[in-house]
């Protein structure tokens, strides 16, 4: 649970849907939470290339995030280490988490998983031990009703 | 999407670590999944279906009790353990905000790399 993982069905070949992954260009496209235009982006899309994002929130603050692609694998998987450098979640700060995006052609174009994982340290280590992502969050799930 | 954040202090930090630490323990979920079904359960009654025993039971009781998710009170000689939901539900709080981050940014991304789809089939270079 100390991971996200989002599902999207989207109608563009997995070859398209990976250059929006990777590309300076594609990720000015869509990265940030905010219906706002990223400031600045930077991506060496190869193992050990570096990546560089930032983006303004609707409260004017901008905030920075990088790291770097540890796998590359055109036009199916993308791993990238991911920190805030600038602005971001305050308790995030210098913790490094892992993003990995998976592509499957699908008839309809492409199904994207996108896992943003190792989010908390301590206790994704412990995840990665026991595997109790999907557990854990029907038991948050179900608290989170009371 | 962070402004809201920044009142949150170092204490809120590290609580939020105590409390991913504590729910990163199997036999521990087991527990408060079972207080989540059977709140106020008395401590022996809470390790009975456990292969592992009472002192055992009793040092993840004192981790849940140290992230403040769960609460003892002692009435003669059973204590009774109750579930306290505030911390789940700031654990709670601080993934939505990652989900929204990416849930909104995915919105983008499926627009964008639709257009660059139609566009290159406008362009003949169709599947």
């Amino acid at each position: 649970m100390t991971s996200v993982i989002h599902i999207r069905r989207i109608a563009a070949r997995p070859a398209i849907v990976f250059e929006a992954l990777s590309t300076a260009e594609g990720i000015t496209s869509w990265w940030g939470p905010d219906d706002l235009p990223v400031v600045s982006a930077q991506a060496d899309p190869r193992v050990d290339g570096r990546f560089q994002v930032r983006f303004r929130t609707r409260d004017g603050q901008e905030h920075e995030c990088a790291g770097q692609f540890l796998e590359v694998v055109r036009p199916e998987r993308i791993v990238m280490s991911w920190e805030w450098t600038s602005g971001g979640e305050p308790g995030e700060r210098e913790r490094v988490s892992r993003l990995e995006m998976r592509l499957r052609a699908v008839d309809s174009g492409t199904e994207l998983t996108l896992v943003h994982s190792a989010l908390r340290d301590e206790a994704s280590a412990r995840s990665h031990e026991r595997g109790w992502e999907g557990a854990l969050d029907k038991l948050v799930r179900n608290f989170a009703r009371h | 999407m962070f402004s809201i954040l920044h009142y949150m202090v170092n204490y809120e930090d590290q609580h939020l670590d105590r409390t991913f630490a504590a729910l990163g323990d199997p036999t521990r979920r087991a527990i408060l999944a079972r207080l989540e079904r059977e709140d106020g359960l008395s401590v022996s009654a809470l390790a009975e279906p456990f292969a592992i025993k009472l002192p055992a039971v009793m040092k993840h009781l004192d981790v849940l009790s140290d992230a403040g998710l769960i609460n003892r009170s002692k009435t003669g000689r059973t204590v009774t353990v109750k579930v306290s939901t505030d911390p789940i539900r700031k654990a709670m709080d601080w993934l939505r905000r990652y989900e929204r981050f990416w849930s909104s940014s995915l919105d983008r991304l499926v627009t964008y790399a639709e257009s660059k789809e139609a566009e290159a089939r406008r362009k003949g270079r169709g599947k």
